[in-house]
């Protein structure tokens, strides 16, 4: 196993080998889980738009749960894992601790992801995402999302172990950077999240085998502590990549890291709130739990993505101006690098999360709106403008960086690179709001025919909802051509792209700073 | 001034500049007012899902919705019974893979109480073209006051994924437009079910 450093020539931190390959491995299983889902997606798309209407029923569901699973699952959680390594030891300029149980944890989640794929492939778990109980999948399905969650955890704990370990060696003065900062958050909502995981899925598992009883209530309660706060550490990933993406790009600075860190704070405090508003229409709690849940804390979540809303162009502006774009009000936003798909990407997930996901989010978290919206397509168009115009764009925004400072690997195809965000980010937003719209009319999600063709007693949908699914379909299609340019780039620049320069990569050992061998408590905190 | 991927040296906890004070006051004033509509329009909004919940037996919910069943039906629609069930009273509707009954005939301003409950696993309850939609739950039975405040032809839509027929589960409700003598209690009045 290859230990050392090397210095990265554009940011002159300090990058362990273990870091680099681990990096490496995690971005390349996400980049394959997003192609299967990105097929999975289309398959999905072409199906509910009626004029194609493309798989059977059987199939339809099974390749929405594949999509479900690989999207939100594999991709965005394999994604992080390569994040939570860039953002403790590299930056940090440390060294990866316990090399070997990170690569058995990253085994674990591959494992558990085979087991799953596998399940869900031949059939048998055909449950959707959210594998509402008492709706039966193979046990081995649930295993597999224990090993993963098990794999992810571990991840998890060894992000905290290096951040010990910085600190003790003293890799870094002062304290740690915001971008790490944010991940800590994230890992922390991690916890939180996983716990409720084997809260939920280790009693289905064993319910799978016939040993013990699940309430479908109790299930829903416990298993959205995991869904949506899983969609946290989204959040707060992706919003440590916004400072992230604005300082490689731009140069942005922290405006203020008091205001900034607080409200990352506040994500761990109040985000698991969110988790109470898909229960909003149950039968299994009374009103005062629901608004309680759903307004009282929930909105010092939004407060939090509110501030970064604002604190991350304003670091932007900030860092152009510093730069000598300060004529007029818009001089440092016009000459702003948009041709930079890292930038490009950064400034469309700050919008459509912000405006379309946000927005449909907080309203729909209301009783009064979540009636009209309760498992219409408005749902999956939210979540759509958040997990996959706000995250995944921002972390394909991020991959244009990762491949010259990681795999030490030039862009392929610089032209298509540039366009992918605009692409993505376009199709996304008419997506999104297509099936905003259609869901308003009444339209249900994780539905194979509205044309009703089988069904007792016919349903007649306005003839405005034909239009939107096109109009959707249409955004869909864009999006998907934008998603596969990406996975084009990244698999040609890193299996057979131009290195950065031809000097092989020489990993150089460094001893730690003096101190090192006597760690104090201070150093801890 | 330093980027979010340098370590900040020192002491970072200083005062916040005017702007950001300003936005903060803003979106917290924001939230403030956000929150305070949640419980406002549930006192004065007339589409909240509250109602009577109580745990129940999948069969023992079949049973006394045989009974209702039995009671009050008045014909038959694409194989399943259509019930007229007398104003103000309890009805039900059962859902299960993958259909709805039985067909409701309701009287347009009089109040019932619509009993929902499934007998396997989850599934929705999508009122169309109205688009009020309530989560259904094995074991739990959900009874909400409704009023209906149109005549009309309903359907009740399955929008929660319950297996490979899914889309296929599909009921029917009628609203008729027939003076109702009394009128149920606090009928006219806000419609707490959402159906109208």
């Amino acid at each position: 196993m290859k230990t050392g450093f090397r210095t990265c020539p554009a940011t002159s931190l300090k990058v362990h080998a273990q870091a680099d390959a681990l990096i490496k491995a995690n971005a390349v299983v996400a980049t394959v889980m997003l192609l299967v889902g990105g097929i999975a997606a289309i398959l999905v798309l072409l199906t509910r738009w009626q004029a194609v209407h493309l798989l059977d029923a059987t199939w339809f569901y099974r390749v929405l749960t594949i999509h479900g699973m690989n999207m939100l699952i594999f991709f965005i959680l394999f994604f992080e894992m390569a994040v939570l390594y860039f953002a403790g030891p590299v930056l940090l300029n440390s060294r990866v601790p316990a090399p070997k149980l990170a690569w058995s944890s990253f085994a674990l989640m591959v494992a558990g992801m085979l087991l799953i794929q596998y399940t869900m492939w031949a059939g048998k778990a055909d449950v959707l995402f959210t594998s509402y109980v008492p709706l039966r999948a193979d046990p081995n399905f649930y295993l597999g999302v224990i090993l993963f969650a098990v794999g992810a955890l571990l991840t998890v704990t060894l992000f905290f172990a290096s951040l010990v370990v910085a600190r003790n060696e003293k890799t870094y003065e002062g304290s740690m950077p915001l971008v790490t900062f944010g991940a800590l958050t994230a890992a922390i909502i991690a916890v939180i999240t996983l716990g409720h995981g084997a809260a939920i899925y280790i009693p289905t598992w064993l319910w799978s085998l016939g040993v013990m009883n699940v309430d479908a209530q109790v299930y829903r309660m416990v298993w959205w502590g995991l869904g949506h706060s899983s969609q946290q550490i989204n959040v707060a990933a992706m919003v440590s990549v916004w400072y992230l993406l604005g300082a490689l790009t731009v140069g942005a600075v922290v405006l203020n890291e008091k205001v900034s860190r607080t409200a990352f704070v506040l994500y761990v405090l109040f985000i698991s709130m969110a988790s109470a508003h898909h229960l909003l229409v149950d039968p299994g709690m009374g009103s005062a739990w629901k608004i309680w849940n759903t307004s009282y804390f929930m909105y010092m979540a939004v407060l939090a993505s509110m501030i970064h809303g604002f604190t991350v162009p304003g670091g932007i502006e900030t860092g152009m101006r510093i730069r000598g774009y300060t004529k007029g009000a818009f001089e440092w936003l016009r000459k702003a690098p948009w041709g930079d798909p890292g930038f490009s990407s950064l400034m469309f997930s700050i919008v459509i999360f912000g405006f379309l996901g946000g927005i449909t989010g907080v309203t729909f978290g209301t009783e009064q709106i979540n009636i009209i919206a309760h498992n219409t397509l408005r749902i999956p168009g939210h979540f759509h403008s958040t997990v996959v115009g706000g995250t995944a764009l921002a972390f394909m925004g991020v991959t244009y960086y990762v491949i010259p400072l990681i795999f030490r690997k030039k862009v392929a195809f610089w032209g298509l690179a540039k366009i992918q965000p605009y692409l993505f980010a376009i199709g996304m937003t008419i997506f999104s709001m297509a099936m905003t719209f259609a869901g308003s009319f009444g339209v249900p999600r994780r539905h194979q025919d509205i044309s009703f063709a089988n069904a007792p007693f016919d349903v007649q949908f306005s003839p405005a909802v034909d239009l939107v699914m096109g109009i959707m379909a249409l955004g869909g299609l864009v999006a998907a051509l934008g998603g596969g340019i990406y996975i084009l780039v990244t698999v040609w620049s890193v299996f057979f792209g131009e290195p950065m320069d031809d000097r092989e990569v020489e990993y150089v050992e460094i001893r730690p700073a003096s101190g090192a061998d006597q760690p104090t408590a201070s150093a801890v905190l | 001034m330093h980027t979010g991927i340098e370590s900040p040296k020192g002491v970072w906890w200083k005062p916040v500049h005017r702007s950001e004070k300003i936005w903060i006051t803003l979106a917290f004033g924001w939230c403030l007012v956000l929150f305070a509509m949640m419980p406002f329009w549930h006192l004065k909004g007339g589409q909240n899902a509250s109602g009577i919940r109580h745990r129940v037996e999948p069969q023992a919910f079949l049973e006394r919705a045989e009974e209702f069943i039995r009671a009050y039906q008045v014909g038959e629609d694409a194989g399943f019974p259509v019930v007229e069930p007398p104003v103000g009273s309890d009805i039900y509707l059962v859902a299960r893979m993958w259909n709805w009954s039985p067909v409701l005939r309701l009287k347009r301003g009089a109040q019932y109480t619509l009993h929902l409950s499934s007998l396997d696993v989850n599934h929705g309850f999508s009122l169309f073209p109205l688009n009020v939609n309530i989560q259904v739950v094995p074991g739990y039975d959900y009874g909400l006051r409704v009023t209906p405040s149109e005549a009309g032809d309903f359907r009740v839509v399955c929008n929660e994924f319950c297996g490979v027929n899914h889309h296929n589960m599909v009921g029917r409700v009628i609203v008729i437009d027939e003076a109702v003598a009394a009128g149920g209690p606090d009928s006219g009045a806000a419609n707490p079910g959402g159906g109208r």
